[in-house]
């Protein structure tokens, strides 16, 4: 178990690395940061007072290595846009967006799986069929078009449900949290269903298929012949077997929350990080996109270290044979 | 003689008949059609041109479409808030997106099937770089690929340069972001036909190693190719429609139609929510209808499920 977590760690090592040489690069190439902060009028002795001071005559690997050593220490940096700490602005905003990421997965995975239990055990119903044609057209739907028809719908037409910002948030020492208050839980609705809705429809469509398959198995046919309840074959056998690529699926699919919820939170002017990112796109705030992109890479990389170990535990097979892990 | 022939044998073939044995697939043809019909002519068969500042009267503004009460019956679709005819406009629109799309498809494609060909016939080192840039690339979703490349490109050009080019940029960074999975796929099937006589056969003739990749290989593994470009081309316009919604995508001296989604996003609290939502629905029909196509290709190819 301590080999295999050890191996996976040494794997991502150099994902990491490559990642932080792409935003280095971006800091050191893409933009001229003493251009923009000595303004309009400096001296050449000065021009390279400044230069000297923030290492850029230093060769290229010691920045490089300079770069790592204050990222690993949260150290970003100013952002060009805001003259403010990255580091700051990332914290400032990441409880709302992982709130939102939380709230969006818990809705894909507590609406989805039922659905695709349902469509797995009664396949030829008409409510089956339903859904079927629902997943379709999630599949087909843009986030920010599903984000605007619920705005549309449930906040400009029937005004239930707000449509932008958290609500009121209660302040947790660093952390805010929206889901203490009702305004609060009211703002995630709408968003975390728009941003749920993918995975929904792919968590829905994976369990259907995986419970169709599992259903068809031998163990199952034995399991009716020893006369067990439908309850005990359907949610005790079938399901269970039907979980390894699911937490596979819906584990990676989790970094693709975070990553969407730029959208989403454009859509419903969310203040999570997303927006943040997008904001520094549209602006050229090199130092916000590159300390984004790391701390992405790392959300990516920690999720397959966790899917892998999850794997391990719910699949005693891979527990014996290490040859097997292949197999699924 | 030659055409004739060509089009009594595809109307013959195993794939002529799926798809006149399935509603579905012939009515996502017919949508497909009409889109891009619809796109491709629009500067003649647009009733107004968008673009012509001239024609343009702010009184005609927030029209709503045609059938509605204060409706104009020269606006069918009713107008923007400059007085933009939104049938042109959406037109006009879905021009852009599908030019963006497919162009980016076909880049992709190209990149793709030249690694995957490329990594599957050398193998050994060249093999395993190449398929470990494609897998790190693939545990990112390509959305944010996308909006990188755009933004570090945005970041590095000066601004006048970048706005002639920002089509061109959009079309760069959704093809980068989508390259993997041709990549892997072409690989996967470059395997298997290396070994075959054929290949073999053309290499004790001395045949070059280029020229076996592209004269003897590569036919033989596009067909897959294929259903993979059709349903990349509904995310790569889904890919566009968001990178222009958020503000990042085409320049909006030509709105897409993701752009126009994001114009009619702001009036959509004052009730004119026809700004927004038939833009939205050209974008679904499009994406719908060639998502649907690609399935029923994919089915259609795959002899394991006839």
């Amino acid at each position: 178990m301590a080999a295999f977590i050890l191996s996976r760690i040494l794997q991502a090592i150099p994902v990491m690395l490559v990642v932080a040489l792409i935003s280095f690069a971006m800091f050191a190439y893409v933009g001229d940061p003493v251009a923009i902060m000595l303004g309009q009028d400096f001296t050449e002795a000065q021009r390279l007072q400044l230069v000297h001071d923030l290492g850029l005559d230093q060769p290229f690997f010691v920045q490089f290595a300079t770069f790592v050593g204050h990222a690993l220490q949260g150290e970003f940096g100013l952002s060009y846009r805001l003259s403010r700490p990255v580091a700051e602005l990332i914290a400032e905003r990441a409880p709302a967006t992982l709130e939102l990421a939380f709230c969006a997965a818990l809705v894909a995975l507590l609406v989805g799986v039922p659905m695709g239990v349902y469509t797995g055990l009664y396949r030829n119903s008409w409510l089956s069929r339903a859904f079927l044609t629902f997943s379709l057209i999630g599949v087909s739907l843009p986030t920010f078009l599903i984000g605007i028809l619920l705005i549309l719908i449930f906040s400009v037409w029937l005004g239930w449900l707000p449509s932008f910002g958290r609500g009121e948030v209660v302040r947790i020492g660093w952390w805010s949290t929206g889901l203490l208050t009702l305004s609060g839980l009211k703002a995630l609705v709408l968003p975390s269903i728009t941003l749920g809705m993918f995975q929904l429809t792919l968590i829905m469509r994976l369990v259907r298929a995986e419970m169709l398959e599992v259903l068809r198995t031998d163990y199952i046919k034995f399991a009716r012949a020893r006369g067990l309840s439908n309850r005990a074959i359907n949610f005790g056998h079938a399901l269970k077997n039907t979980l390894v690529p699911v937490i596979t699926i819906a584990g990676l699919q989790l970094g693709g929350i975070i990553a969407f919820a730029i959208v989403t939170e454009t859509v419903f002017q969310w203040p999570g990080m997303g927006l943040l990112f997008i904001q520094s796109v549209g602006a050229a705030d090199i130092p916000v996109m590159a300390a984004y992109l790391l701390l992405i890479a790392l959300v990516f990389v920690i999720i397959n270290l966790v899917v892998d170990l999850l794997y391990y535990l719910v699949d005693p097979r891979l527990r014996i044979g290490r040859g097997a892990a292949g197999g699924h | 003689m030659a055409i004739a022939a060509a089009l009594s044998r595809a109307l013959d073939s195993d794939l002529w008949w799926s798809f006149r044995r399935s509603p579905v697939t012939m009515l996502s043809a017919l949508v497909a059609l009409v889109c891009i019909l619809g796109a491709a002519l629009a500067p003649w068969l647009a009733p107004h041109d968008p673009f012509d500042l001239a024609t343009l009267n702010l009184g005609d503004a927030f029209k709503p479409p045609a059938w509605s009460a204060e409706g104009d019956a020269l606006y069918p679709l009713g107008t923007d808030d400059q007085g933009r005819d939104m049938l042109s406009a959406i037109m006009y629109g879905a021009r852009v997106s599908l030019l963006v799309g497919i162009s980016a498809v076909v880049f992709s494609t190209v990149v793709g099937v030249a690694v995957g060909l490329l990594a599957g016939y050398l193998g050994g080192w060249a093999d395993g770089l190449l398929m470990r840039i494609a897998d790190i690339q693939l545990t990112f979703p390509s959305i944010l690929i996308a909006l990188l490349v755009d933004g570090v490109v945005r970041a590095a050009l000066p601004r006048e340069l970048h706005d002639r080019i920002a089509l061109f940029v959009v079309i760069f960074a959704i093809g980068i972001s989508a390259w993997p999975q041709f990549a892997r796929t072409v690989r996967g099937s470059t395997l298997v036909e290396r070994n075959k006589e054929y290949v073999l056969a053309a290499r004790v003739i001395g045949i070059s190693q280029l020229r076996i990749m592209l004269t003897h290989v590569l036919p033989n593994v596009v067909g897959p190719v294929l259903v993979i470009a059709t349903l990349g081309l509904s995310s790569a316009i889904i890919t566009e429609a968001t990178l222009s919604f958020l503000g990042v995508g085409v320049p909006p001296t030509q709105p897409s139609l993701g752009t126009l989604i994001r114009i009619g996003n702001d009036f959509l609290f004052s009730g004119e929510w026809w700004i927004t939502i038939f833009p939205g629905a050209a974008l679904i029909a499009m994406v719908l209808s060639v998502n649907l196509l690609g399935d029923w290709l994919r089915d259609a190819l795959n002899p394991r499920l006839r």
